[in-house]
C-alpha cells in the first residue's frame, strides 16, 4: 500500500491553466484551477453567456454486469434498477447509520452498465465502498478516475456552443440525461449535467484528449461569451443554487433528511439497502435540525463554521455551513442548520462574524434560480 | 490576465502582513499589496478604522471581504488615521484593480517617521519574501 494523500495530482489540462496564468489551489489532492481572472466576473459569465470547466478531480466508477442495478439498489439510497437506459440521477451513498459518506450522480451507460461520480475527496472511500457493498452480486466494480478527464460548459449558451461540434442532437438530450458522443472528433459521454444551476453540459474523455477538446470547446465559445472558469466560481455557483457540498452541508453525521434530501432515499426499494433501517427511523421520526438559506441585509459575510444565534438571547443555535457574498443577488448569502422551529422563511436570526452579532434572515432555498 | 509577474513599487515600504505605505511625507498613505490582493482575489467590502484613532503596528484596523475569505488589515506602523478612502469602500474592486493608486486604504499620521520605523521591507526585500511562498 502507497498513501497519495500527499501527492498532487495534475490533470491532463495543468499546463494549459498555468498558460492562462491560473490562480492554482489543491483541491483534494489535485492541483487545480481556482480562478482565472476575476472570479465575479466568471461566475457571471456562467450566469449570462457560459464558462469552461476542468472538473477532472471528480472520480469515476464503473459498475457493470447482470446484477449491478441491483448491487447499486444495495449499495445507494437511490432506487438505481429504475434509471432509464442513458438517464443519469442524483443519489447519495450512505454508512449503516444513514450517515452520508458521498453525493453522487450515477449514470445509466447500458443495460447493464452504470458510472458512478464521486467527490474527489471522497472518490477512494466510495470505490472502497462500492467494492465491498457488491461482493455477493454479479457484477464488476472498476475505479476508472484515472481513465477519464471531465470538461463542464455551463451557461445560457452551452447548447450554442457545443452544437455545431457534434451530430449529436443535443435537444434530445434533457436535464440529467447522458449519451455518447463524438464532440470535436473526440469520444465523450456528454451529460445534460452540472454544479452552477445553469443549463449545460459536462463532458467525459480520455485524458489524452483534453487539451484537443478544450481548445475546441474555448473556439467554438469565442463568439458566445465562453471564458474559463475555475473552483471559485463554481462554489458561488452552486451555493446561489442552493446546491450542497460534501464536507459542508453533507458529512457523515447527517443524514439526507436534516439536507432536505429525503427524496433521494428511496424506502420503498423491495430490498433493504446500506443505511436503510437507520433511515427509515429518521425518516420517522424527522430530522434534528435542517438546512435553511440565510440572506445578510448587511455587508459582512457568514462564513462556514461561524455560529447561528438567537437574535435576543445570543445563544448558538446552529452553524454556517457555506457562505459567501453573492455576485448575482448582490448580498451575503449562506446556508446553516437550525433548529425546525427557526428554519420558516422571514424568520431573523442572527450570526456571530468574528465576535459581532450581525441580523440575517431565513430565505427560501434555492437562492437562485434560472428563467 | 491579472496573474502576471507582481512588482512591488521601489518608492514604498512593505510590512510582512502585505500592507504598503509611502515614504514621501506624514501623513503616510497606506494600502495592501498588489501580492496580497491578488491572493484575496475580488475584494467585495472594505472595513476601515474610523479617523482619529489610533492604529498600532502589527494590530489590525479594518478587514477585507473577498469571495473566499476575510482578511484583517494589519496597521504596518503606529499613528492616527487622519482620512479614509470613501471611493475603496464605495467599490472595493478597486483593491484588486489599482491596489497602489486608487485603491489605498488610509492616511495616518506617524509617530515615527516611516523609514524609521522597524520591521518594514524595501520593495526588493518583500518581493524576496512573497517569492519565498510568504
Amino acid at each position: 500500500m502507497t498513501s497519495t494523500a500527499s501527492v498532487e495530482r495534475r490533470t491532463p489540462l495543468d499546463a494549459v491553466h498555468d498558460a492562462l496564468g491560473a490562480t492554482m489551489t489543491d483541491f483534494a489532492g489535485w492541483r487545480m484551477p481556482l480562478r482565472y481572472g476575476s472570479e465575479t466576473a466568471e461566475h457571471r459569465a456562467v450566469r449570462e453567456a457560459a464558462g469552461l470547466f476542468d472538473l477532472t478531480h471528480m472520480g469515476e466508477i464503473t459498475v457493470t454486469g447482470p446484477e449491478a442495478a441491483r448491487a447499486l439498489d444495495h449499495a445507494l439510497v437511490g432506487y438505481v434498477s429504475k434509471i432509464g437506459v442513458d438517464r443519469a440521477r442524483y443519489t447519495m451513498i450512505c454508512d449503516e447509520n444513514g450517515g452520508i459518506l458521498d453525493d453522487l450522480i450515477v449514470y445509466r451507460t447500458g443495460e447493464t452498465d452504470f458510472m458512478v461520480v464521486a467527490n474527489a475527496s471522497n472518490a477512494a472511500v466510495v470505490a472502497r465502498e462500492l467494492l465491498a457493498r457488491a461482493a455477493g452480486f454479479d457484477t464488476v466494480v472498476t475505479d476508472r478516475s484515472e481513465e477519464y478527464a471531465l470538461l463542464a460548459v455551463q451557461g445560457p449558451n452551452a447548447v450554442k456552443i457545443l452544437a455545431p461540434l457534434t451530430d449529436l442532437d443535443l435537444d434530445v438530450v434533457k436535464y440529467y440525461a447522458a449519451d455518447r458522443a463524438v464532440v470535436a472528433g473526440v469520444d465523450v459521454l456528454l451529460a445534460r449535467t452540472g454544479y452552477t444551476g445553469e443549463d449545460g453540459f459536462e463532458l467525459f474523455c480520455a485524458p489524452g484528449d483534453a487539451v484537443r477538446l478544450w481548445e475546441a470547446l474555448r473556439e467554438a465559445g469565442d463568439g458566445h461569451g465562453l471564458i474559463p472558469a475555475g473552483l471559485s466560481c463554481r462554489d458561488t455557483l452552486r451555493l446561489e443554487a442552493g446546491m450542497p457540498l460534501y464536507g459542508h452541508e453533507l458529512t457523515t453525521a447527517l443524514t439526507p433528511y436534516e439536507a432536505n434530501l429525503g427524496r433521494v432515499v428511496r424506502l420503498d426499494k423491495p430490498e433493504g439497502f446500506v443505511g436503510s433501517e437507520a433511515l427509515a427511523a429518521r425518516e420517522k421520526e424527522g430530522p434534528r435540525a435542517t438546512l435553511v438559506g440565510l440572506r445578510s441585509p448587511g455587508r459582512r459575510v457568514p462564513r462556514a463554521g461561524y455560529a447561528v444565534l438567537d437574535p435576543e438571547t445570543r445563544e448558538p443555535i446552529g452553524e454556517i455551513t457555506s457562505g459567501a457574498p453573492s455576485p448575482t443577488l448582490g448580498a451575503p448569502i449562506a446556508m446553516a442548520y437550525v433548529p425546525l422551529d427557526r428554519a420558516e422563511p422571514g424568520t431573523r436570526l442572527a450570526v456571530d462574524v468574528r465576535g459581532t452579532a450581525e441580523p440575517v434572515d431565513v430565505v427560501a432555498l434555492p437562492f437562485y434560480k434560472r428563467a | 490576465m491579472e496573474n502576471g509577474p507582481v512588482s512591488a513599487p521601489q518608492n514604498l515600504l512593505y510590512s510582512k502582513d502585505h500592507e504598503w505605505l509611502t515614504t514621501d511625507g506624514n501623513p503616510a498613505v497606506i494600502g495592501i499589496s498588489q501580492h496580497a490582493a491578488d491572493a484575496l482575489g475580488d475584494v467585495v467590502f472594505v472595513q476601515l478604522p474610523e479617523v482619529g484613532s489610533r492604529v498600532t503596528a502589527g494590530e489590525p484596523c479594518g478587514e477585507l471581504e473577498s469571495t473566499k475569505s476575510v482578511s484583517d488589515i494589519f496597521a504596518p506602523a503606529d499613528g492616527e488615521v487622519v482620512e479614509v478612502n470613501e471611493a475603496v469602500v464605495n467599490d472595493p474592486s478597486l483593491v484588486n484593480s489599482d491596489p497602489y493608486g486608487d485603491g489605498w486604504l488610509i492616511k495616518v499620521h506617524l509617530d515615527t517617521p516611516a523609514a524609521e520605523v522597524d520591521g518594514l521591507l524595501s520593495a526588493d526585500e518583500y518581493t524576496a519574501f512573497t517569492d519565498t511562498g510568504a
